[in-house]
């Protein structure tokens, strides 16, 4: 067989909008997610059950349920139960949101466990409140141990964007499926997609490694 | 005057009585060193007087004030803001130090008055390299904990301890945690403050500096006082058997 990038190269623009889609919703879902996901994850470490039983439900729901299935059902299932319509980037970035919150908040909480019970009471022994001393002294050392795991979780997000064609959602799978079906080539369309992927994700691989070195310094 | 009152205070964990009712009176400057085998209760005792740990049952009073108030059970009923007072005025120096790693040691110093008290940064810092520069530790201000020997560590956190101007001073077991040669540096500052005349209680297996340092001497088994009075009385002429056994097994090798 002959490889014919020419018909890919002459859709750069498609793959560009494409590409523009992708990182609009990564952004999206790496704020949303690891936000909510350290809410979720403090959550599941309050001692009070009125906050730790639902943030426990919200994990083990998200964990358990595919994020392919819950993009189609909050884009298909929950209009009909709601009065307005849904767009794809709405539906999917909650599906993709939704499942690294509940992902995250497991990194977060066990990041938080891992801290000795010593630096609490070093902090409560100064009379700082609980949220002082999660703040200013825990948060800081459990999330350096915590960003080898965080930066998987953003890698993971990045991917999982692809599953935002299911709904149409104009990203690069999305705009590669659709060069394919013009000009018959998906082995070049697709091969081109991966590259692009693996030319974002590289350098954000590479940025992790750089920030755990950084964050090593006090050692 | 008395500036801490304990009265029936009373500690389980679990199925285990830890602490079986002690009373206890500290007047201002007095420097008490408290003894006692392992599993005596000495430091849950130390713990719950700045309510690291939440005392089972009996009352503790600062100033006179009993603090907490009553609920269905023995045990009192303790707002969160009345126990962040009461730590500001009763500091303490942990066995394993407890500095946070990832501030320097001028940081560490710093936190409690930046993030407890709200002091500007300015002040604080002065205030900070004042009390480090107490310690012998002034040209460490820069340091991470970790390129710090032991000693070093704990002097720092005596540093931090000092910074928030406690009315008492609680130390749990200061120097257990260093290797031998560092012991000398820690007792040394220890010292220091005792002589300026600071209320302190001490748990501490230093048998030679409780009996230069403290003023009085309380020997803790199974969760009670079994014995107290100067040093003079409870190390060179205790009157209880076990007492003497205590003594006797930590002086085995001395010479």
């Amino acid at each position: 067989m002959r490889w014919d990038f020419a018909s890919v190269f002459d859709n750069t623009d498609a793959l560009l909008v494409g590409a523009a889609g992708t990182l609009r919703i990564f952004a999206i879902c790496l704020v949303l997610g690891l936000s909510l996901g350290l809410l979720v994850g403090l959550g599941r470490y309050s001692r009070n059950r009125w906050i730790h039983i639902p943030a426990t439900v919200f994990v083990e729901f998200f964990r358990n349920t595919p994020v392919l299935v819950q993009i189609l059902w909050f884009y298909f299932a929950l209009p009909i139960l709601l009065p307005f319509q849904i767009s794809p980037l709405v539906a999917a970035s909650l599906g993709i949101s939704l499942n690294s919150a509940a992902f995250s908040a497991e990194i977060y909480r066990g990041g938080i466990q891992s801290i000795e019970t010593g630096q609490w009471d070093g902090a409560r022994a100064l009379g700082m409140r609980w949220g002082q001393a999660m703040r200013r002294i825990i948060l800081p050392q459990a999330l350096k141990r915590m960003l080898p795991a965080l930066t998987n979780r953003a890698i993971e997000i990045f991917k999982m964007s692809t599953l935002a064609s299911a709904v149409a959602y104009v990203e690069l799978l999305q705009q590669g499926k659709l060069i394919a079906s013009l000009n018959y080539n998906p082995i070049e369309a697709y091969t081109a997609v991966a590259v692009i992927f693996f030319v974002f994700l590289w350098p954000l691989v590479q940025f992790s490694y750089f920030l755990e070195r950084r964050l090593r310094r006090d050692e | 005057m008395t500036i801490l009152k304990v009265t029936g205070l009373t500690k389980r964990f679990g199925a285990t009585d830890v602490l079986r009712g002690i009373d206890l009176e500290v007047a201002r400057g007095e420097r008490i060193a408290i003894l006692g085998a392992s599993g005596s209760g000495k430091s849950t005792l130390l713990r719950c007087l700045n309510f690291m740990e939440r005392p089972g049952g009996g009352t503790i009073a600062l100033d006179g004030e009993i603090l907490g108030r009553e609920g269905r059970t023995a045990e009192r009923i303790y707002r969160e803001s009345e126990l962040i007072q009461v730590r500001q005025r009763v500091g303490m120096v942990f066995q394993q130090f407890n500095l946070f790693p990832h501030m320097t040691a001028i940081g560490n110093v710093m936190e409690g008055l930046r993030t407890v008290r709200g002091m500007p940064k300015p002040e604080a810092e002065a205030r900070a390299a004042k009390e480090l520069a107490r310690v012998g530790l002034a040209e460490k201000a820069d340091t991470y904990p970790a390129h710090l020997s032991g000693g070093q560590k704990q002097r720092v956190a005596i540093a931090r301890a000092l910074a928030m101007d406690p009315e008492m001073l609680l130390f749990d077991e200061p120097t257990s945690a260093l290797d031998p040669e560092l012991v000398g540096e820690v007792l040394a500052v220890i010292l220091a403050l005792a002589e300026e005349g600071r209320t302190m209680l001490l748990v501490t297996h230093e048998l030679g500096f409780a009996y230069h340092v403290a003023t009085r001497i309380i020997f803790l088994a199974d969760g009670a006082i079994h014995e107290q009075g100067t040093p003079d009385e409870v190390l060179k002429n205790p009157k209880k058997e076990r007492t003497r056994a205590f003594l006797a097994s930590h002086k085995q090798f001395s010479f």
